[in-house]
């Protein structure tokens, strides 16, 4: 099958240091890749260089079709009171970049109620988007980014701030909207484990460096310690993956799985 | 006397001009302070209108056009802030440098001017009667280009300043957008400043809006809202003006804050009735 995106060569440097380089990869539709890695790692510039708002310093990104990608920025606490109602942000995914104003129509509102029902939040579809949940908001903003039917998603950690059982709730929406159409998904996250089951690849950044393949072949302790460049750990422990670094190496992301 | 209507009809004719030109900015002003208050934009309107007047100070002292004075600073002023000040913090200081001396700026120019005190003061505070079939025909330039540019934009706009990061990854040009934008809202605050006075802008590009805001959430009524509370503070303002024979802002002021006061009254009352 032909890819949805293709990244050939990709670099990402800034003057002082290299963010990723020579990142290879095809996304097929329906795969489901996760992307790791510590703060600063450049996890959310990857998802910026394919919507195409950050500049490569070399190689290129090249999306079959460019219009249809749905987006789940990261979540920022000034976005919670937001003066708008639920249904309209939901339309921004549909039409929000078109000129002219918003003309209510029929197939407008028949889209907005179908992707709400989809996320399981028909229920909300007139409250303002200022009294949302965390959880809710999460619910809404999967809404937004499938209701132009996208063929890849690209999800900026869209479990942060959320419960674990909001965490699954989320994860799952988000692959059933892959089993729906089809649509690839890139997903970048903290902790692989509320998406272990449905996720095909990983790609994980450390230190400049990094690796993709499947969690199995990703997520070993001599691959691990190789990216990071001292000794790291890999536990399975009933289905779940944690990540320990070593004591001496003060911060490490992933011991939050734990 | 701050309410007199004994001579009404005679004196109403004589601000035939002026209330078209209010109804003009309520217009302006209602749908432009929607994205002025969403987008965080208040002290900068503030900072624009200082930078207006001085723009028109100059103009009436060297005798040139006094409106096209007026939106040349304007312009100006929005022109820096929207190359110059695109986190709020950096705009407010910006706001904060450029505004006082705007201001120095005017009051030098109006001390040098041998003319009226009238028009010195109509400047800062507005005035009724000085709307005369040029400035009138001035202000619907300026409206008819606001209005009709801001309906177009409205909604990328819209996306833009609610939800930037998703409209940028669906190409709307954000950036872009925002310098526009500016632009625009320079153009509103020269018209306001003929009529409300700079220093009284706010009261109409901010205040009708931040009312609307607080009643609703819907993409059709805060606009709609917006723009009534603008009317009636302006009409309002212009015809209760009229009899006393004072300046209008006063008036224009009162009855846009006595509308917010009322809008926060409704939501506190329905924020209890929901608890």
């Amino acid at each position: 099958m032909t890819s949805l995106l293709q990244v050939k060569n990709a670099s990402l440097e800034f003057e002082d240091r290299a963010v990723w380089r020579d990142v290879n990869f095809e996304i097929a539709p329906g795969e489901f890749v996760a992307i790791i890695g510590s703060n600063g790692s450049g996890k959310s510039m990857l998802l910026k260089s394919i919507l195409g708002l950050q500049e490569l310093s070399a190689g290129a990104i090249t999306l079959s079709s460019a219009n249809e990608v749905g987006y789940i920025p990261q979540h920022r606490t000034s976005e919670s009171n937001l003066p708008l109602k639920v249904r309209d942000f939901v339309r921004f995914g549909l039409d929000g970049q078109n000129f002219g104003m918003a003309i209510p129509s029929k197939a407008s509102k028949d889209k907005v109620t179908k992707a709400l029902q989809q996320v399981d939040a028909i229920h909300l579809r007139d409250t303002q988007m200022s009294k949302l949940s965390g959880g809710e908001f999460q619910r809404v903003r999967v809404a937004q980014a499938i209701i132009s039917e996208p063929k890849l998603i690209l999800a900026d950690e869209p479990l942060s701030a959320l419960d674990l059982h909001h965490q699954m709730t989320i994860s799952e929406l988000i692959n059933q909207q892959r089993e729906r159409s089809n649509a690839a998904i890139l997903f970048v996250t903290h902790d692989l484990n509320p998406i272990i089951n449905f996720v095909d690849r990983v790609l994980y950044f450390a230190k400049g460096k990094h690796s993709i393949g499947t969690v199995d072949q990703v997520m070993r302790s001599e691959v691990l310690s190789d990216l990071y460049g001292y000794p790291v750990d890999v536990v399975r422990n009933q289905g779940r993956i944690v990540v320990l670094g070593s004591h001496d190496h003060d911060h490490h992301e992933h011991e939050e799985w734990v | 006397m701050l309410f007199d209507f004994s001579d009404y009809d005679q004196l109403l004719p004589l601000v035939t001009n002026s209330l078209w030109a209010g109804a003009i900015l309520a217009l302006i002003g209602g749908l432009i302070g929607v994205f002025v208050v969403n987008r965080e934009l208040s002290f900068a309107v503030h900072g624009v209108s200082e930078l207006s007047f001085a723009g028109a100070a100059i103009a009436l002292l060297i005798g040139l056009d006094v409106v096209m004075g007026s939106v040349i600073g304007s312009v100006a002023a929005a022109a820096i802030l929207a190359v110059m000040g695109n986190r709020a913090k950096d705009r407010n200081s910006i706001v904060a440098v450029l505004m006082p001396f705007g201001l120095g700026i005017g009051i030098l120019a109006l001390s040098l001017y041998p003319g009226r005190a009238a028009n010195k003061f109509g400047l800062l505070t507005g005035q009724i009667v000085a709307v005369d079939d040029p400035k009138l025909e001035a202000l619907a330039i300026i409206g008819a280009i606001v209005i009709a540019t801001l309906l177009f934009i409205w909604r990328p706009l819209s996306f833009a300043t609610l939800d930037p990061e998703v409209a940028a990854a669906r190409g709307v040009p954000v950036r872009l957008l925002g310098i526009l934008f500016m632009l625009l809202l320079g153009l509103a605050v020269a018209g306001a400043v003929q009529i409300v006075g700079a220093l009284l802008v706010l009261s109409l590009l901010v205040t009708p809006a931040a009312a609307a805001l607080r009643l609703s959430s819907s993409q059709l009524w805060v606009p709609v809202l917006s723009v009534l509370f603008a009317l009636v503070s302006m009409l309002g303002g212009i015809l209760l003006a009229l009899g006393a024979g004072l300046p209008i802002s006063p008036y224009v002021t009162t009855i846009s804050f006595l509308i917010y006061l009322v809008a926060r009254g409704i939501e506190w009352t329905r924020g209890k009735a929901r608890a």
